[in-house]
């Protein structure tokens, strides 16, 4: 006879809720999000879950668990043998309903930034080289889960005081293209609440896609925005030197950094 | 080149093994711990001692010795000690621990915070002075090749070159700091961080990577390690000193090697 693993799932909807237990027997291989659906199958057919892939890449199965901010279809139910399962919804989104959440906030920051703004038009040749850098950010699969871990969108006033880590890596996915020209330095200091972020690296340690969003995105970021705004040697440099006016990639010109 | 991933990231299973119970306030009580008894022993040592050489040993609180250059008696240590220490306390590394373990800005990851605090960021001061590490960093590095001419020093004696206890822990130390200067996020930044294309050279250079391309990616591979480097240099600083302070006040004798 297979182990039995207790499940105590929020139960609820804007107005309120709590959790509730559920009996699950543990399969091999099985991951949170199939102890759901067994759940909806077996005692509770309206309870509310995302989901879609199953297999980490869509991103919309994204829920806590034990405290801890994961994606249910990637999480294995073997590793909480003798412990009560928790799960409940985002902490940082408003509910919906159970373990669904309203992350539509995301979306409406998200078209706030600056669109990439491309020197020349399309097709670009560029260097692997100059392209990896960024296409680090491409892996995002917009779980938002790094978004829910953050402190500042938790605890201090959501996406209305920083735009939150999904946006960063965002925003240093253009700024940092070899072809893109718009400067979103001040974008980043005054609307998207960049010197919000103390650099806790709270969503390094959740993103299902290993994205160093601190280390490669924000601090990058904020170096960036520093050249701009607290530096003086750099601002009189700047005074002084103007960057090539067209250049392009591979093309035989000289491209300076903005900074 | 793809930008590294954290070490040991990469191809990581998401689960494995089990999932311990989270004891969430552990690792900021460490930290929290062992930085307040860093800074209580720097405290003690620059405020109550005015002298940190022993022999050809130079203590690392008291390199260079712009106080004694400056004839002062007293706080010799103060003129060049608030480097190192602004330095650490801009450095990103640093300022995920201590907003964790002193401030609570979160004390552990997705935990809820205590409410009705104010919380600014850095964009306040005395936090939006971080954005002034590279500085601090230009400062750090002046006073990084005092104290590699300190550890050079420190084989030499009236008897001529020797290697002793307090030589190694001097050259282990000036290692660890070299490590932690070099792989700061700000220098990163400074050798090719800031420019988004590496192969618009002219000529036959172009598409060739360039030498900002090469060193940025060195120093990315070396900034991976900067947290651990972060730690080993601050307790190596924290050895050496002890090491020199107790041959000055004659508890122990330096062992010798050869």
């Amino acid at each position: 006879m297979s182990e039995e693993m207790v499940l105590s799932i929020y139960r609820g909807d804007a107005n309120g809720g709590q959790e509730e237990e559920y009996r699950v027997p543990l399969e091999t291989g099985m991951v949170v999000l199939d102890a759901l659906h067994y759940v909806q199958a077996e005692a509770a057919p309206d309870l509310a879950v995302r989901w879609n892939c199953k297999a980490a890449h869509c991103g919309s199965c994204s829920a806590e668990v034990n405290g801890r901010p994961r994606l249910l279809c990637k999480t294995r139910l073997d590793q909480y043998v003798g412990q009560v399962v928790h799960i409940r919804p985002m902490h940082a989104f408003p509910i919906i309903k159970d373990l669904v959440t309203d992350v539509s906030s995301n979306y409406r920051v998200a078209k706030q930034i600056p669109a990439f703004q491309p020197r020349t038009p399309a097709p670009f040749t560029m260097y692997q080289r100059d392209v990896d850098r960024v296409q680090e950010f491409h892996r995002c699969i917009e779980c938002f889960l790094c978004q829910d871990t953050c402190h500042v969108l938790r605890n201090h006033g959501g996406t209305d005081q920083y735009f939150g880590p999904r946006m960063m890596a965002k925003v240093a996915e253009w700024e940092m293209h070899p072809m893109d020209v718009a400067d979103r330095r001040q974008f980043l200091k005054d609307v998207a609440g960049l010197p919000m972020c103390n650099v806790t690296r709270c969503c390094v340690d959740v993103c299902p896609e290993h994205i160093v969003i601190t280390d490669n995105a924000i601090i990058p970021l904020k170096e960036r925005v520093a050249d701009q705004y607290w530096d003086p040697i750099r601002a009189l440099f700047r005074r002084f030197h103007r960057p090539a006016e067209g250049a392009v990639p591979g093309a035989g010109s000289d491209v300076s950094s903005r900074a | 080149m793809a930008q590294p991933l954290a070490k040991g990231l990469a191809g990581r299973p998401e689960n494995h093994g089990s999932a311990k119970v989270q004891r969430p306030w552990i690792e900021p009580a460490v930290t929290a711990v062992v930085f307040g008894l860093f800074v209580l022993y720097s405290l003690w040592e620059v405020l109550f001692h005015a002298n940190g050489v022993y022999g050809s040993y130079v203590s690392p609180f008291f390199s260079p010795q712009v106080g004694r250059w400056l004839g002062m008696r007293n706080f010799i240590a103060i003129p060049v000690v608030w480097i190192p220490l602004f330095f650490r306390g801009t450095c990103y590394y640093y300022r995920k621990e201590y907003n964790r373990a002193w401030f609570w800005h979160p004390s552990s990851c997705a935990a809820t915070e205590p409410s009705g605090r104010r919380y600014t960021g850095e964009s306040r001061f005395p936090f939006s002075w971080t954005n002034l590490h590279r500085y601090f960093w230009y400062l750090a590095v002046i006073v990084l090749a005092f104290l590699w001419k300190d550890t050079i020093s420190a084989f030499f004696f009236h008897q001529g070159f020797a290697v002793r206890l307090g030589s190694l822990l001097m050259l282990a130390n000036a290692i660890f700091l070299t490590l932690y200067t070099f792989s700061c996020h700000a220098f990163r930044h400074l050798v090719g961080g800031g420019k988004d294309c590496n192969s618009c050279m002219l000529g036959a250079q172009a598409g060739q990577p360039t030498t900002s391309y090469r060193m940025w990616t060195r120093v990315s591979r070396w900034n991976q390690r900067h947290g651990g480097w972060a730690w080993a240099s601050l307790i190596s600083v924290w050895v050496v000193d002890l090491y020199i302070r107790l041959l000055i006040m004659g508890v122990i004798h330096d062992v010798r090697f050869f």
